[in-house]
């Protein structure tokens, strides 16, 4: 059987995704190009021997339309002869993206392969491809869809989730990345965006609150209580799925669910043979990954099922994996997993997450890849489970390996 | 032509005169739309026509749109023909078609068209209008325009769901079509659907004049270029497409196929030209035709609402009865509720009461309304004191003398209405109707204090009075026919909608009522959380959960007749675990409702519910807590399965006859699942009898006995009967 091997990961620092955001001023184009260039330069790698790169974008239109992938690869001056296709599943596209490098690299369809993600989330608006399951009666109705926010707090309603428990983790997660920033736990992966000149724009993530206080996240308004409560009223659609709620507890605000931010990220994955051949050093074996459908109104509970699913498969239980590691879309949605799991929060998203330094949706799937690559090596562990929970209610994940 | 004439004047300019001959009121037959064809044609070929102006021969308006009637009869003719359901669809969406594609072919015959409307315009009459080049509407805030197809299960099916977003945008079109709304001309000439507001008589005059100075007119949406400016991929669109979406949700709680099929076709007809919109729109018209909602909702809603509100189930053979005079016995809520409709009415009403004092409080409850509205503008003073000058609050029986009816409305004991009975006969003519108006006493009982039975008759009205559009008359062992058409004259003259029962504890629709909260009850003790009790309960289309309901009677007056009905049947009321649970909540908790301020639920100072009680879980532990779609199906059938297989037991029993009285009075009494038509349409075009007692079998082994199908039900099911076929007899007879 062959194997997958994940040779390096990078990722862009996270730009605040409004226009003051210091990325703002450059392109989806040129973030992607920044993180492609980086993982080839820093491998002096021969792109000739790179099959593809699946770049994760959830909104591929305007700059980022147009199979934004293979405009990277051109524009990152790779090899003619490298294909490109962009990934869409939604804020798993980037695991989604290292997800199929590693399938393809394990059939034998590619050698040596890039997964990874783009989102200008502040030149390209969240929402901006349009898409038929809100808009289109005949689905929306059906699947009884409303906005992940809904989800979310029904999530927290609906498993026992008061807001100072969602207040409490998000303070965790700012002091965690805080902690990780400080301790240089992040600097293997980063690379600085540098701007049209070629001076450095960013090295940070520029999202991050480290004096986030329970005091200081109390005084922020429910951000779904509008919709959800008022117009257009979404509380009594999610309803109509979960009877069992009697009123939507809305808990989340902005400064308990994922940050709006600009980013860019690439992990590069390959057979040992062409890894050896390219005179590349392994540093984690992909086992697995997978992808579940779950119920969409609710939205964002598919992390639990992938993880259950994917473990599985793996012959795994829970005292295999030594990080566990959730994108944090909404603080909910991570004490769900962690309570469905009876998970050690010492061990799951160590470093912080997508609440303190943002979640650029295309993008986030391969970053939080890449920092677990970087964690199994720096805290000596063997095993990492990375998740996501997915639009229209969907799971995906992968279990790493390290390797040395 | 029968429907159209056609004047062509000195400048070429053709007037049509709509007018449906033998009709008050222009409506769109299968011979109008033959006829449209033709006139379009004219219209284009007719080389001596410019220009033409589509009027109304009728005083009434200008056409009030399709023909429910003639579409309900079709419905039915239709099932029988034999053919593949493909080629069915497609002959169907032919028949629909035609008048998409006549008024099409007159947006398009090359000439200018204008209509001039001087009455109301709706429904299909209101697309013909829309599918001119111009419209003149006479300023009369009396007239209305609208699209009413959604209040009977329908979507407009002739272009309104195309033209009408395109003229005045998706978010104002949606909102007047989802909820059948119409304007009047000032307002539909600001939202943009009327061009010209003219004086009253004028518009033909105006219309012409367009057509003179618009000899190339054309459609916005055929010009060259033409783009729809707010369609779900845009900005704005799809804001108002997503929360258009989830406020349809919210409202019909995915009962109501035809509001979902409206933004259906809004969503879909935005994206395409014209042409294949209108292709759109028949599809989803055909498709919402065939629902059992649809099918439902037109006989009960429409068809037979509007049959029972001429008198469709009164004995014949009696002059109208004219009531000019009644006397209401008890000014208490419902006495003065039942003396403000009848004043309302035009009926001299006396409103008598032990005391001066409280039949003049019976009497201020009519003041209070007619304040209101008369400072809301609803009426003008003069109509206000008029019609308050028409109560006399008395406590002399003697002014009865001269009433062509009494109301008795005193409290529920029989005793007391003997009493009233009475002294109230001693000063009534021979030929007057003695009416009680109880909701749970039998009238054949009550009869016995009357020296004259045969004019004694059950007035079953319900609270509050003014609002509800339902009296349920019950008749008594000895009423005759006569004092039933008497009875059924006096609630058309007070302007309600009346059905028949016969007598029995609790008649038709108190006990029918009765077993949604009594399910309620069932599914809490069983351990269900209450939320998913109450949550599926509205889901299902009743108007509130089944324990806000139990609240809102009364948990004490439930106790009351929990331990009535105990000692009649000679049982312990306590040994039965629902009376104990009772008897619990209301003796040891202290909690008698909504009226006490808590009940199953708490209520807020503004004295809505604010939450369920927390505390019942002492007394019954929550043993489900979640609520898969199954279960929701599951409960779903229970509420709605208990109710329908009561209202079969009193076919079953003789309480109810007519089938339309049953539907009817189950919508307006109760509120059941308006998107059914009611119990009986329920039974009949949601399931079939067949299956519908194979599903209450299942349900009763499951559940108990009060699943049990009767007898009726089996022989019908044994032929899939259906209560229209096998009860429907009065229906034929009128149509």
């Amino acid at each position: 059987m062959r194997e997958a091997y994940i040779y390096d990961a990078v990722r862009t620092p996270r730009g605040k995704g409004k226009n003051t955001g210091s990325l703002h001023e450059v392109t989806a184009l040129s973030l992607a190009t920044q993180a492609l260039s980086a993982i080839r330069d820093r491998n002096s790698l021969d792109t000739s021997k790179i099959d593809d790169v699946y770049l994760g974008c959830v909104s591929p239109v305007g700059e980022q339309g147009s199979d934004i992938a293979r405009i990277a690869v051109l524009n990152a001056n790779y090899a003619e002869t490298v294909a490109g296709v962009q990934v869409d599943r939604f804020c798993a596209s980037g695991l989604e993206a290292c997800n199929i490098a590693a399938a393809k690299v394990k059939s034998g369809e590619a050698e040596m392969a890039i997964g990874g993600g783009v989102e200008a989330m502040s030149r390209v608006p969240m929402g901006s491809s349009g898409g038929s399951w809100a808009t289109d009666p005949s689905i929306a109705m059906k699947t009884y869809f409303s906005p992940q926010g809904i989800g979310a707090d029904t999530i927290a309603t609906k498993y026992g989730f008061s807001r100072d428990d969602v207040d409490a983790y998000a303070v965790q997660s700012q002091q965690r990345a805080a902690k990780s920033w400080k301790e240089g736990r992040f600097k293997k992966s980063i690379v600085a965006v540098k701007d049209q000149m070629g001076a450095v724009l960013l090295d940070h993530d520029e999202h991050m609150r480290p004096d986030t206080t329970m005091q200081s996240l109390a005084s922020l308004e429910p951000s779904f209580k509008m919709q959800g409560e008022m117009m257009p009223g979404f509380d009594a659609v999610i309803q109509q799925r979960y009877p069992e709620v009697e009123r939507v507890n809305h808990v989340h605000h902005a400064g308990n669910s994922s940050g709006i931010v600009d980013g860019a990220a690439a992990v590069l994955i390959g057979t040992k043979e062409m890894g050896e051949a390219l005179g590349l050093k392994p540093r984690a074996r992909i086992l697995g990954g997978a992808s579940i459908g779950s119920e969409p109104a609710i939205m964002l509970t598919g992390p639990e099922f992938v993880t259950k699913k994917l473990l599985d498969k793996l012959g795994m239980g829970k005292k295999d994996i030594d990080l566990w590691e959730l994108n944090e879309a909404f603080a909910a949605v991570v004490l769900r997993w962690v309570q469905a799991f009876d998970l050690d929060m010492e061990k799951v998203n160590v470093n912080g997450g997508a609440i303190a330094m943002g979640h650029p949706l295309g993008a986030t799937g391969a970053m939080i890849l890449g920092t677990m690559v970087d964690e199994l090596e720096r805290a000596d562990k063997e095993r990492a489970l990375i998740t996501l929970c997915v639009g229209a209610g969907m799971g995906t994940a992968t279990v790493i390996e390290r390797v040395n | 032509m029968e429907n159209f004439k056609i004047d062509v004047d000195a400048d070429g300019i053709a007037l049509i005169t709509f007018d449906v001959p033998g009709r008050s009121m222009n409506t769109i037959t299968a011979s109008v739309m033959r006829d449209l064809a033709e006139l379009v044609k004219t219209i284009k070929t007719d080389a001596n026509i410019k220009g033409a102006v589509i009027a109304s021969g009728k005083e009434s308006g200008f056409c009030a749109g399709a023909d429910l009637g003639e579409m309900n009869q079709r419905g039915a003719a239709q099932a029988a023909a034999p053919a593949s359901e493909d080629e069915k669809l497609k002959k169907q969406f032919e028949q629909s078609f035609s008048l998409n594609r006549a008024y099409r072919d007159l947006e398009t015959c090359g000439k200018p068209v204008a209509a001039a409307i001087e009455g109301l315009a709706l429904g299909g009459g209101l697309e013909m209008v829309l599918a001119c080049h111009y419209r003149v509407a006479a300023d009369n805030p009396k007239i209305k325009l609208g699209l009413p197809e959604a209040k009977v299960g329908l979507l407009p099916g002739a272009g309104g769901t195309q033209r009408l977003p395109r003229l005045i945008g998706v978010q104002n079109a949606a909102m007047m079509i989802l909820q059948g709304q119409d304007k009047p001309p000032q307002e539909a000439k600001s939202l943009g659907f009327i061009n010209e507001v003219v004086a009253p008589g004028k518009t033909i005059e105006a219309a012409k004049a367009w057509v003179k100075a618009n000899p190339k007119a054309i459609a916005p949406w055929d010009v060259k270029g033409y783009r729809v400016k707010d369609g779900p991929f845009t900005p704005g669109g799809a804001m108002a497409a997503v929360g258009g979406n989830a406020m349809v949700s919210k409202q019909t709680n995915l009962n109501y196929p035809a509001q979902r099929n409206i933004l259906s076709c809004i969503y879909e007809g935005m994206q395409v030209p014209i042409d294949a919109a209108l292709r759109i729109e028949s599809r989803y018209f055909i498709k919402t035709a065939n629902t059992p909602q649809a099918k439902g909702m037109i006989r009960s809603l429409f068809v037979s609402m509007q049959a029972l509100g001429k008198g469709g189930n009164r004995p014949e053979g009696f002059p109208t009865y004219e009531i000019k005079k009644v006397a209401v016995l008890g000014a208490g809520l419902m006495g003065a509720g039942i003396a403000y409709v009848q004043a309302k009415a035009g009926v001299e009403t006396v409103l008598l009461d032990v005391s001066q004092e409280s039949a003049e409080k019976g009497k201020a409850y009519s003041q209070r309304i007619v304040d209101k509205d008369v400072s809301r503008g609803k009426i003008t003073k003069e109509k206000g004191e008029e019609l308050l000058a028409r109560i006399t609050p008395s406590t002399d029986y003697s002014l009865i003398k001269g009433a062509d009816l009494v109301v008795e409305a005193v409290f529920e004991n029989v005793q007391l209405k003997a009493d009233v009975t009475k002294k109230a006969e001693a000063y009534l003519a021979e030929t007057a109707v003695f009416g009680s108006n109880t909701s749970t006493l039998p009238i054949t009982g009550l009869a016995e204090a009357s020296v004259r039975p045969k004019n004694f008759i059950g007035i079953h009205f319900f609270s509050p009075v003014e609002r509800m559009g339902l009296v349920e008359l019950i008749r008594g062992k000895d009423t005759t026919d006569e004092t039933l058409a008497k009875a059924i004259d006096y609630v058309l003259k007070i302007r309600k909608t009346p059905i028949v029962v016969n007598d029995h504890r609790g008649f038709y629709t108190s006990r029918c009522f009765g077993t949604y909260p009594a399910e309620g009850v069932e599914m809490l003790m069983e351990g269900i959380a209450p939320a998913i009790i109450e949550n599926v309960g509205r889901q299902c289309g009743m108007p509130m959960g089944p324990l806000e309901v139990s609240d809102s009677v009364g948990l004490d007056t439930a106790l009351k007749i929990g331990k009535t009905n105990a000692e009649l049947s000679q049982q312990d009321y306590k040994k039965d675990p629902r009376a104990n649970l009772l008897s619990w909540i209301v003796e040891d908790k202290g909690r008698v409702g909504r009226k006490g301020g808590k009940g199953y639920y708490e209520y807020g100072e503004d004295g809505k519910p604010a939450r369920i009680w927390p505390g019942l879980s002492e007394k019954i532990e929550v043993k489900v807590k979640e609520c898969p779609p199954a279960m929701k199906e599951e409960l779903t059938k229970r509420f709605l399965f208990r109710q329908c297989i009561e209202v079969a037991r009193c076919f079953e029993e003789g309480v109810i006859t007519d089938p339309r009285d049953a539907d009817v009075g189950s919508i307006l009494a109760w509120g059941f699942a308006p998107y059914s038509g009611g119990c009986i349409s329920y039974m009949d075009l949601f399931w079939g009898t067949k299956k519908f007692v194979e599903e209450a079998d299942r349900l009763a082994k499951q559940y108990g006995p009060r699943f049990e199908p009767p007898k009726l039900l089996r022989d019908m099911a044994a032929k899939n009967e259906s209560f229209y076929e096998r009860f429907g007899a009065k229906e034929k007879k009128a149509a």
